[in-house]
């Protein structure tokens, strides 16, 4: 038991530590599962209508993709397949982070070593990170459930729903258990875990399009990739309407044995080491690594390869399904009405791709938040006083991240683009449809910089606060875009969304006059960032 | 030029907190320059200030005939600066950091560079997340010397260098100064400050106490003699100029002032002097006459009055 002294310590240290971070998670996600129960019951009046819902849910391919099988025609059934993908993914990411935050930070900081040093068991130290994290997946589960059972929601579905979304974060906890052994930096294990569930994510989404629809209509049998992905197992207890219980057993077996790998692993190694090796590196620096565009390259490559390969992926995907949206209109005449409403003339083709694209943007968009927030990770690491020290400018440096930050986008959402534009021209032979599919993806490029120029901005003016506000931009536009409509916001509020502006192109002809107004306020808040960067102090590392 | 640092009534403020309280420092050019005090008392924010990576509140800095936050890019091309902690990029090697921060600085002598790398034995293939603190401050100890420039800004350089490096670095810097560099050389090893400075300056709470050469703050203080003698010495109780005297049988151990010290000697002849250490007063005799209270404190006791 030797191993586990001071466990009990590191937990308390680290829920002091997390005191606001996790506070604000958990209230987060059990709000934004209350807020869809609200719009969904808003939403379906009657059994009748529920039925055409889930029905239709069942059907597409596009809300197969995002949200998953549809479960049903309750209530409960209907609100957790609007919500759960959504709130099982916000939960990973919390469960995740918070156990890297808790061992390989530490490590890389030196803090493990201080707290390596005193009377701490050599497995305590992880033991405190996964207690932490699986919970605060549990309390956000325990959140979820009484959200569900305050809208008088069956107790037995209320429960499952939280079990699953608290079974999800204790997988991921682990799954993050094990990156943190591998990398030895909190970036790598943090950018480890993220690519196992974007790979959960692809699998469970490819499994659910190519599932098939049960005879009554309303349920989607996922295909096997589905039952490889964690983030597909919460789906398949079926809650509120199979309550499938057996299922969480998979998630346990999942957690042991990562578990179980993430210690026998931390046993291995030495302290502050990883499992992948240390490469010695060359004795001098190429040409092209010797200016401040060249180290803005160096630090921002990998991060620009990873979205764009998923963001291509993602073009693939959603661009080979477009063609079958017009047989699924075909026979669902309400749907068309429903799609041709919001753009008389249009194709439903041309209207897929405008929603697409609309969702895709906010995706992107978390990369160019990644990529600006990079300069605040060099600021206060201390890397950034040395190369300001030389002669190099405070504006030439801003200018060096903010061009990749801006090329960058640029560069995935073209890629998306022309991948949804060759896989839908090779799946339905319409090659020439490709310009209008290209034309959603750039039409979306000004609302994703002006995203940017308010990282930018925040950067140069409120750097302390410039993480969370800017990844809280983020999430305000993706709730937006994603329930804004189903939570009936206000028009004011949905227009503090840079997407909101973007015409729905290639359902609507180009109107210049927003992408004009987005890119003038980009301008407008890159010069507020460069000004306020001008003239503060720079946060001096500890 | 006479002066390559100039600060007048130099104030910074962080919130309620004054870290610098009108700090008057001068840097004459072609000296190295101790810069004393103890962590926390404004050395780092002086030298930040002196970067123009920190904004002054009041006060004025003229560095090199410039002011460091206007002029910050045309100075940065005539100094070098080594941070007290320094941070490298860790997918970076130190060989690839070092000719970042080179270039980055205005081209570089390959010769030089791979000069100072052999003299401070640093593997530059190693990744920078490998390297232990001293390797880091090494890296940037290399990228400065390299450099051919006017001013070597040095905080805390040496703070994780074992000692045969610490005697390679002293050796590098007394070199850029014979050419007629300056280098000013924050410290709180008062050793390395004594080995290496012309001038030195002491900071306290965010105030320069004190202020010149080792030689004219020496003259300010005592210098401690052990002496053993044939008979028991007599006459030194109260005597003008003897302080902290402790007799026994064979001799005395006291402190006396400067301009006592010829009479002393001569009297203490007297009693058959067998042998006698003379301890000139150290830079830590010096330092702790400004610190000597906040010691007591921390002591509990009298120690350094």
């Amino acid at each position: 038991m030797t191993d586990w002294k001071g466990t009990w310590r590191l937990v308390r240290h680290g829920l002091r530590r997390d005191r606001v971070v996790l506070p604000v998670w958990i209230a987060a996600l059990t709000g934004l599962s209350a807020a869809v129960v609200a719009a969904e019951v808003a939403m379906y009046a009657t059994a009748a209508e529920r039925a055409h819902g889930a029905a239709f849910g069942a059907a597409n391919v596009f809300t197969r993709i995002m949200d998953g099988p549809a479960s049903g025609t309750s209530l409960g059934a209907i609100s957790m397949v609007e919500a759960f993908q959504k709130l099982a993914i916000f939960v990973a990411l919390m469960a995740a982070q918070a156990v890297v935050r808790h061992t390989r930070q530490d490590e890389e900081t030196g803090r493990a070593e201080l707290i390596g040093s005193g009377v701490v068991g050599r497995q305590a130290r992880l033991t405190a990170a996964l207690i932490v994290s699986v919970g605060a997946s549990f309390i956000v589960g325990a959140g979820v459930t009484m959200a569900l059972l305050a809208h008088g929601l069956p107790l037995e579905g209320s429960l499952a729903s939280g079990a699953a979304l608290a079974a999800t974060g204790a997988c991921f906890a682990a799954i993050a258990g094990v990156a943190a052994q591998v990398s030895t930096t909190q970036r790598g294990a943090n950018a480890l875990a993220g690519g196992v569930l974007g790979l959960s994510f692809l699998l469970r989404a490819v499994g659910d399009a190519f599932g098939t629809v049960t005879a009554s209509g309303v349920e989607l049998v996922s295909a096997w990739p589905s039952w490889l992905s964690p983030l597909g197992w919460g789906q398949q207890m079926r809650v509120f309407h199979q309550d499938n219980w057996a299922v969480l057993a998979l998630f346990s077996v999942l957690f042991v044995g990562l578990a179980v790998t993430a210690f026998a692993l931390g046993n291995r190694r030495d302290m502050g080491a990883g499992l992948i090796a240390d490469r010695s590196g060359p004795a001098e620096a190429p040409p092209r690594l010797l200016s401040p565009g060249g180290l803005a390259l160096r630090l921002q490559k990998w991060p620009l390869i990873t979205w764009g390969a998923a963001l291509v992926v993602t073009g693939v995907a959603f661009g080979a399904v477009g063609e079958s949206m017009e047989d699924f209109a075909d026979t669902n005449p309400q749907v068309a009405d429903l799609f041709l409403g919001v753009a008389p003339g249009a194709t439903i083709v041309e209207l897929y791709f405008a929603l697409v694209f609309s969702f895709i943007a906010v995706a992107a968009a978390g990369y160019t938040v990644q990529a600006l927030l990079r300069m605040r990770a060099e600021e206060v690491s201390g890397r950034l006083e040395p190369i300001l020290s030389t002669s190099v400018g405070r504006i030439a440096w801003l200018a060096s991240h903010g061009r990749f930050a801006v090329g960058g986008t640029v560069a995935v959402l073209v890629a998306c683009g022309g991948a949804a534009a060759l896989s839908h021209g090779v799946v339905s032979g319409d090659f020439a449809a490709g310009w209008g599919v290209m034309a959603a993806a750039l039409v979306q490029i000004p609302a994703v910089l002006a995203l940017g120029a308010v990282v930018f901005a925040l950067f140069g003016v409120a750097p302390r606060w410039a993480g969370a506000l800017s990844w809280a931009a983020l999430a305000v536009s993706f709730v937006m875009g994603q329930f804004g409509d189903l939570l009936e916001l206000p028009q004011w509020a949905l227009n503090m969304s840079p997407f909101t502006h973007v015409p729905a192109v290639p359902a609507v002809a180009l109107s210049y006059g927003p992408l004009v107004v987005l890119v003038a306020v980009a301008a407008v808040l890159v010069g507020v960032g460069m000004a306020g960067f001008g003239r503060r102090d720079l946060a001096i590392a500890a | 030029m006479d002066a390559a640092i100039v600060t007048r009534a130099l104030v910074k403020r962080y919130g309620k907190t004054v870290a610098l309280d009108g700090v008057d420092l001068s840097v004459r050019t072609g000296e190295i320059h101790g810069f004393l005090g103890p962590n926390g008392a404004g050395k780092s924010t002086t030298i930040r200030i002196l970067l123009g990576l920190l904004r002054s509140d009041s006060g004025d800095v003229t560095l090199l005939g410039g002011d460091p936050w206007r002029d910050a890019v045309a100075l940065h091309r005539r100094l070098a600066y080594v941070p007290g902690d320094v941070n490298l990029w860790p997918n970076l090697s130190g060989g690839e950091a070092i000719d970042l921060l080179l270039s980055l600085r205005g081209g570089f002598d390959r010769v030089r560079r791979d000069d100072m790398i052999d003299r401070f034995q640093l593997d530059p293939t190693k990744r920078c997340s490998s390297y232990s603190k001293g390797n880091r401050q090494k890296v940037a100890i290399v990228a400065a010397f390299a450099s051919d420039v006017d001013l070597y800004i040095l905080d805390e350089p040496t703070s994780g260098l074992d000692p045969l490096m610490e005697a390679v670095f002293q050796d590098v810097v007394k070199e850029q100064v014979r050419q007629g560099k300056t280098a000013l050389l924050s410290s709180h090893i008062l050793a390395e400050a004594e080995a290496l400075c012309d001038r030195v300056s002491i900071i306290r709470k965010g105030r320069i106490v004190q202020s010149g050469t080792l030689d004219e703050m020496r003259h300010l203080t005592r210098t401690s003699i052990h002496v053993h003698t044939e008979s028991p010495v007599r006459g030194m109780e109260g005597r003008a100029g003897v302080h902290d005297l402790a007799l026994d049988a064979e001799g005395a151990t006291f402190e006396v002032d400067a301009e006592q010290l010829g009479d002393v000697l001569a009297e203490l002849t007297a009693f058959g002097v067998v042998a006698l250490t003379s301890t000139p007063p150290t830079l830590e005799d010096l330092f702790l006459r400004h610190y000597g209270d906040e010691l007591a404190e921390l002591t509990g006791n009298g120690a350094g009055s």
